[in-house]
């Protein structure tokens, strides 16, 4: 599945990112392949907030359905 | 090809460069204040310090950068950062403690330069109240640089850090890593551009013309992995975050909440620059003291030298003259104006919530081909176009800073205006607002998906850091508000006194004139407006607010009043902002953006005028 499915409180494992110019961007960020993050929040239609440790992310929708991801903890 | 190149700062002899580096928002700049005196742009939005600020301290020159993620050329910010860390003789990075996995990786990058290092651990007032504990001890040591914890804005730990430069060291570089080095050891100079090379840096394997190998991303992900180890093992006990700010920072995203909150910060602030700014301090600033005693004043001496029907005359205190129109219109009106609304950015990028509104409107923007970051220019369009079409630089692609300009130049009433036709439409009730604000809404929307559907090339998406929560620090955003406000008129009053220039010269040529005789058949059969009407047009290309304020003193029905607004606030944008526009955007471009104004104010005055008149 896509990081456009992710749900509010899942833990996820991302899988892969499917845009070569955000990929090395978003390895700076501690977002990468292999990395666990948390979906914190979502904006309906908007954009998928990733966070890990202190660290909260925005991340466009269009762009989200280009990172793979797996769920490992549904939310609360 | 010694120091940044593009910037020129002379370095005197026997000064080493201190190169202050670090993620956007982790206190560079307060650092930069503390240890050299002066005073810069201090800031909370990812990338405010755009240009290099340098001064001096013992025997270095200190070099201010703008925050970056990384070196490497992404962005602008970057270009400019990794010019300066490139070539600097010691660094001081600037961590923010409470973002460790964040940050370290710049530290890495730089470590991985071989460049001397001292971190500054800042921001320890926020891991404290987290109830983080960080094993600094341990840190330093798996760096090999000295790491010293500091809370910058209350002066903790900075005397410290003064006293230390002298022992930064070069740190622990990656095995793996440096094995690469040897492809290019003799090819260059330095470590950094070693590094660079390493990692796909066009610029720099242009500049050197060295090939590069394509092993970025590899060499990204050890450092990622070693970052990654190293946080795991120095943070002792993991913080619960803050609930408060956590809270609020939900709120502010969720639409629900999000959008009145967004809606009642705007009234907020429209209440206060639209009304009190525009109104009573511009009335009093612009009114009172411009042209009440300094136009006056500059005539007399100019009369002293010229005679009032001499050319001189009116170029320099005429009606448009340098010396009236230009310091009447930038120090009166605009002023007061760019203050205030760089005021309330100011208070919104240092809270954090500036990002947050990016993420909560980016789904609206896709539909016009931008991202959420262009939220910035278009608020800040309500302000002055002119200050806008600056900002649109920071947006991601070419195809963006397009868009957003004709959106800004075709249909954002600026400040000024908005004062002028909100006087003007009030009186006439509600109806009228509706039709007013629905037509210039379905125009921008229209425009912005007619350009993102024609528009070759493809937009950049959002992917944005969000900043804590933060209460703002008065004096930071004073101090900001400022920078920028001089920022913007030393760009500026230039264009101004050029627009004057050009506008005197059309009226002594006649050409004016002409214009204004081309207006008269559309104005009068097209719009269905009094032929009078082509004369505040005129204005209109000068000033914005001119061009509204021209039709007060014409007798129009309500509906009249209606397609005449709409067509100025839709007529082109004001003679600086075009200048800025030719500066920022292509010749071609910004000469297409103008003539289509003109088309689309009388195209829509004419359809609305057909339905309502
Ligand atoms: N709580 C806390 N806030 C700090 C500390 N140091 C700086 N700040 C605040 O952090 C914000 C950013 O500071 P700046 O000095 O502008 O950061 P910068 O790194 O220069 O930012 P850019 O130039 O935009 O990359 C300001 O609002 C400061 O008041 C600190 O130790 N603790
Ligand atoms: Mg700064």
């Amino acid at each position: 599945m896509t990081l456009d499915m992710a749900k509010k409180g899942q833990k996820i494992f991302i899988k892969k990112i499917n845009d070569e110019k955000i990929k090395v961007q978003a390895i700076r960020l501690g977002i990468y392949e292999g990395a666990k993050v948390d979906c914190s929040l979502k904006i309906p239609f908007g954009p998928v907030i990733l966070s890990n440790r202190m660290q909260e992310i925005a991340v466009g929708r269009t762009l989200a359905r280009k990172i793979e991801i797996d769920v490992i903890k549904e939310g609360a | 090809m010694d120091c940044c190149s593009g910037i020129k700062i002379d370095i005197p002899k026997g000064h080493k460069k201190l190169v202050l580096a670090g993620n956007p928002n982790v206190g560079k700049s307060v650092f930069f204040n503390a240890l050299t005196g002066m005073y810069v742009d201090v800031s909370n939005f990812p990338g405010t310090t755009v240009d290099v600020s340098h001064g001096k301290f013992q025997d270095y020159v200190v070099l201010d950068t703008p925050g970056v993620y990384g070196v490497s050329s992404f962005n602008d910010e970057e270009r400019v950062a990794r010019d300066v860390i490139l070539y600097g003789d010691v660094i001081l990075n600037v961590v923010d403690a409470l973002h460790l996995e964040r940050d370290l990786f710049l530290t890495l990058q730089i470590i991985d330069m071989g460049k001397p290092v001292i971190v500054a651990l800042n921001m320890m007032d926020d891991v404290e109240r987290n109830g983080i504990k960080i094993d600094i001890d341990k840190l330093s040591r798996l760096l090999g640089v000295p790491v010293i914890p500091t809370v910058a804005v209350k002066g903790k730990g900075l005397e410290e850090v003064k006293n230390n430069i002298k022992n930064a060291k070069v740190g622990i570089i990656d095995d793996k890593i440096k094995g690469y080095f040897k492809e290019y050891k003799d090819k260059v100079e330095h470590q950094s551009e070693a590094l660079m090379l390493l990692e796909d840096d066009e610029a720099t394997s242009e500049r050197l013309n060295i090939n590069t190998l394509g092993k970025r991303e590899e060499i990204y992900r050890l450092r990622r992995e070693r970052v990654d180890k190293i946080v795991e093992s120095v943070i002792i006990k993991e913080g619960k975050g803050n609930r408060l700010r956590q809270k609020i920072s939900s709120l502010t995203l969720n639409p629900l909440s999000g959008i009145p909150i967004l809606i009642l910060v705007l009234y907020l602030i429209f209440k206060v620059i639209g009304v009190w700014v525009a109104g009573d301090v511009v009335g009093v600033t612009e009114e009172t003291i411009m042209v009440g005693y300094y136009e006056p004043f500059i005539r007399k001496i100019i009369l002293n030298l010229f005679s009032e029907n001499s050319f001189m005359y009116r170029l320099l205190a005429g009606e448009f003259g340098i010396l009236t129109l230009t310091p009447t219109y930038v120090i009166g009106l605009l002023t007061p104006l760019v203050i205030a609304f760089y005021f309330f950015m100011s208070i919104m990028e240092d809270s954090g919530y500036l990002p947050r509104i990016a993420a909560l409107v980016d789904r609206v923007l896709s539909f016009f081909g931008l991202n959420g970051r262009a939220i910035i220019p278009i608020i800040l369009g309500f302000g002055c176009i002119t200050m806008a079409t600056i900002t649109t630089r920071l947006l991601g692609t070419k195809r963006e800073k397009i868009i957003a300009t004709i959106l800004l130049g075709f249909t954002i009433p600026c400040s000024a205006q908005l004062g002028v036709i909100a006087g003007m439409i009030a009186p006439l009730g509600m109806k009228y607002i509706l039709i007013y604000a629905f037509t210039i809404l379905i125009v921008f929307a229209l425009t912005g998906t007619i350009l993102n559907k024609t528009l070759p090339g493809e937009s950049s998406e959002l992917f944005i850091d969000l900043p804590p929560m933060r209460l703002p620090k008065l004096s930071n955003v004073l101090k900001k508000t400022w920078t920028k406000t001089v920022m913007f008129l030393k760009e500026a009053t230039p264009l101004f006194a050029l627009g004057a220039l050009i506008i005197t010269l059309l009226e002594e040529s006649n050409i004016i004139y002409k214009i204004q005789d081309m207006f008269k058949p559309i104005t009068e059969s097209f719009l269905r407006l009094p032929k009078e009407t082509a004369n505040a047009f005129i204005m209109g290309i000068i000033r914005r607010d001119f061009g509204a304020a021209g039709l007060t003193e014409l007798s129009l029905t309500p509906e009249q009043t209606v397609v005449a607004l709409v067509t100025i606030t839709l007529f082109v944008p004001c003679i600086a902002s075009i200048i800025v526009i030719f500066k920022e955007r292509s010749k071609k471009e910004a000469t297409l953006i103008w003539l289509g104004s003109f088309i689309l104010a009388f195209l829509v005055g004419g359809i609305l005028s057909f339905l309502i008149v």
